[in-house]
């Protein structure tokens, strides 16, 4: 019996990655490595004024003194800063006139991974901007967006267009000095998206970012800065991909999300980053720091994310809780199949009173690979009557994949009510035979119990993407069965 | 229908099953019945694929295919229906959810359009009824929270939409009491045709006084020492199992 089983968690396991594909297509590089030669490289290729190129340096000598944090329960070998490449772009014409003059090759690359940069097909209703390597190439919907007010653009272009904003909010969430990834990607960064929602506006579309990862050797290090002001709303979607090389290929992103009083920012992640191959070799290293502020009262902001990509996921989309009455949510899945290495979870802070968070957790892991659920818990001592509800449960298919769960409580204010609880669970061969005594067979039964499991968290997706992140958890786990 | 010829199974190398024979024809109702440990649940255990038991020697044969050559799901998409002896629970996935995917599975597998949701719903409808199960039941995730008395009954809920043409209760009787066991019992009477057959595995002899068989077997070490109708189920249920046991265990010395 266990040996059948194996046999069957290795076939779901094993199956390949569909968007490991290379687009052959002339990229403009920097030269490999890391120096303040690089940093002042990009910022002139961009073209940037002085104020961000000083804010670069500023970033890159503060890195300098930095250690890379060993904290995480993963494990992976030194990262050689000097062998990667900062900055790829590819070589077309820097701002396109319209949609039309984005190369074809970039556009077939989008519409493989079912991206439609084309505004005229309506039906999606959702405004994208792509971001290929270092640089975003199109950003849609952009007209109908600024009718009402809302900037939707690329970071290159904000910097250029919107000085003001990008100065007053750029790093008012993640400081440059955070850690040792948010130093290197400020200092680094070539492009993102930013997305301003004026006071009162509800954003009329749904707006996301697709980032792809094409160049070899080279790190992708972008920015997204989204801000809602008084009583605006937006809900954004993230998705991400990249190709199958052997070598692992570091992405190091910065989040920033600024919510004002009665604001709400619904973020969503489907992250389809390159996991590696069936012996761990290659893939994405996904070290991204994401957090947002209520900075006023009765805001919210939701983080849904599905990670299913990625050798090494290090990640805690986190929400500082400063206005009183403002919410934070986080809902998750992440799953890990072969040697992929997951540490995610949230940081709640509690600063605001009246303040609640809620924290749905689900982990997903199978092959030999490690899921760890990190979260931190924290209620200020001027933050009277703080909630918080967490609940993180831990799903194990077969028994060569481990399950951890980091949860971290600071109370400094007795009226907190701070509420922990935590499940494990396996895919019983017991509910598999069942499932296959009713005429589904074992892959389909996978899909069905994950799904079951991680309904709550799809649940808080938006429509198309839900559909989308369903398939992917069938597919993530194609093959694994114990 | 099912034609089982010196069927041996064994688990961890311990043999299990000793070599039975049994022929099920449409239409027919047999009981099997033993002591703890004779080797019932095995029997339905094997005949449904379950991949812990490995068969030995012997052969199957299930609307003329060799049912030990299909696989678990093949089996059920076949016509064979197993209610467990434990039902498990599945979190999460809701019991009408659950029987739509098979029974959708089936009809694909049987070359038909799956079933939309108004059919389904139909269907649900009246089935529900001849178990006297609750929609609010079936709302909940699959077995999860459900007493001993409401799993029983969701198992011939599901065994009433799948409509096999052979079915195995596995002790379906076990933790029941007296007015679970009288719903579910009334289930299969209902649910019993001419085209179709049930093998009902059970310990006491209660509860076919609510289904009547037409066969009666005794499992003992691994084979079927005794068989006759349902005098030999009263039989045992004044004797016990111990004067078989006795006479048996004489014949093989």
């Amino acid at each position: 019996m266990h040996e059948e089983n194996d046999d069957i968690l290795e076939q779901i396991t094993s199956s390949e990655y569909k968007y490991g594909f290379v687009t052959d297509i002339e990229a403009d590089e920097a030269p490999k490595g890391l120096s303040e030669d690089t940093v002042r490289f990009i910022s002139a290729k961009k073209n940037e004024p002085a104020w961000m190129l000083d804010y670069r340096l500023k970033a890159y000598r503060h890195w300098l003194t930095m250690e890379e944090p060993k904290w995480p329960n993963v494990e992976y070998p030194p990262i050689n800063y000097q062998d990667i490449i900062y900055y790829s772009a590819p070589k077309q014409k820097i701002a396109p006139d319209s949609l039309d003059d984005i190369d074809p090759e970039l556009r077939k690359t989008f519409e493989k991974l079912g991206i439609s940069l084309n505004e005229q097909k309506r039906l999606t209703g959702v405004a994208v901007d792509a971001v290929i390597d270092s640089v975003s190439v199109a950003t849609t919907f952009k007209e109908e967006l600024s009718k009402v007010g809302v900037i939707f653009c690329s970071m290159s272009e904000a910097i250029q267009e919107h000085p003001d904003l990008i100065k007053k909010y750029l790093g008012s969430v993640v400081p440059a000095t955070d850690n040792y990834f948010t130093a290197l990607n400020s200092a680094v960064f070539s492009d993102g998206s930013f997305c301003f929602i004026p006071k009162g506006v509800r954003c009329p579309m749904e707006l996301s970012t697709y980032f792809r990862i094409n160049a070899a050797n080279t790190g992708q290090f972008e920015r997204t800065l989204i801000v809602a002001e008084d009583e605006a709303y937006v809900s954004y979607l993230e998705g991400c991909t990249a190709p199958m090389r052997d070598e692992n290929q570091l992405h190091a992103a910065v989040v920033e999300i600024v919510a004002m009083e009665k604001a709400e920012v619904k973020y969503s992640t489907v992250q389809n980053w390159y996991p590696g191959d069936k012996e761990g070799k290659g893939g994405i290293y996904n070290f991204v720091t994401k957090r947002g502020i209520c900075a006023g009262a009765h805001a919210k902001i939701s983080w849904t994310q599905v990670e299913t990509g990625s050798s090494i996921t290090w990640k805690y989309p986190s929400v500082i809780l400063k206005g009183d009455y403002s919410i934070g949510e986080f809902y998750s899945v992440a799953v890990t199949n072969n040697f992929q290495q997951a540490d995610t979870g949230t940081k709640m802070v509690h600063l605001g009173k009246n303040t609640k968070s809620r924290i749905v957790s689900k982990g997903i892991s199978a092959g030999k690979s490690q899921n760890s659920y990190r979260g931190l818990v924290s209620v200020a001592k001027n933050a009277g009557n703080a909630r918080n509800f967490s609940q993180c449960d831990s799903l194990l298919l077969g028994d060569k994949c481990g399950a951890h769960t980091f949860p971290y409580i600071e109370v400094k204010n007795n009226t907190a009510v701070v509420e922990h609880e935590a499940t494990t669970s396996k895919i019983g061969e017991d509910q598999i035979f069942y499932c296959n005594q009713r005429g589904i067979d074992t892959e389909t039964a996978v899909a069905l119990i994950v799904n079951g499991f991680a309904k709550e968290v799809m649940n808080q997706l938006p429509m198309e993407f839900a559909v989308e992140a369903q398939k992917l958890l069938a597919i993530s786990l194609e093959g694994s069965v114990g | 229908m099912l034609k089982i010829n010196n069927l041996q199974a064994s688990i961890e190398e311990k043999e299990i099953l000793k070599g039975i024979n049994l022929d099920i024809k449409p239409g027919e109702i047999h009981a099997i019945m033993g002591p703890n440990g004779s080797g019932k649940s095995t029997l339905a255990s094997v005949l449904a694929g379950r991949a812990d038991y490995e068969v030995t020697g012997g052969t199957v044969e299930f609307m003329g295919k060799d049912l030990l050559e299909l696989s678990p799901e093949d089996r059920a998409k076949e016509g064979l229906f197993l209610a467990f002896q434990y039902p498990v629970e599945i979190p999460g996935v809701s019991t009408t959810n659950f029987i739509k995917s098979a029974v959708n599975e089936k009809r694909k597998y049987l070359g038909l359009e799956p079933l939309d949701a108004a059919q389904f719903l139909r269907n649900m409808k009246e089935k529900m009824k001849l178990v006297e199960i609750d929609q609010s039941l079936l709302s909940r995730s699959l077995n999860e929270g459900f007493s001993g008395g409401e799993k029983k009954r969701n198992e011939i809920f599901q065994m009433a939409m799948l409509e096999p043409k052979l079915a195995i209760l596995d002790e379906t009787d076990s933790g029941l009491d007296i007015d679970a066991l009288r719903i579910v019992a009334n289930g299969v009477n209902q649910l019993r045709t001419k085209d179709n057959a049930f093998l009902v595995v059970t310990h006491y002899q209660r509860l076919l006084d609510y289904i009547v068989p037409d066969f009666v077997h005794v499992l003992y070490k691994g084979r079927i020492v005794r068989s006759g109708t349902k005098e030999l189920a009263k039989e045992l249920e004044v004797k016990g199992y111990d004067f078989i046991k006795a006479e048996v265990d004489q014949e093989l010395a």
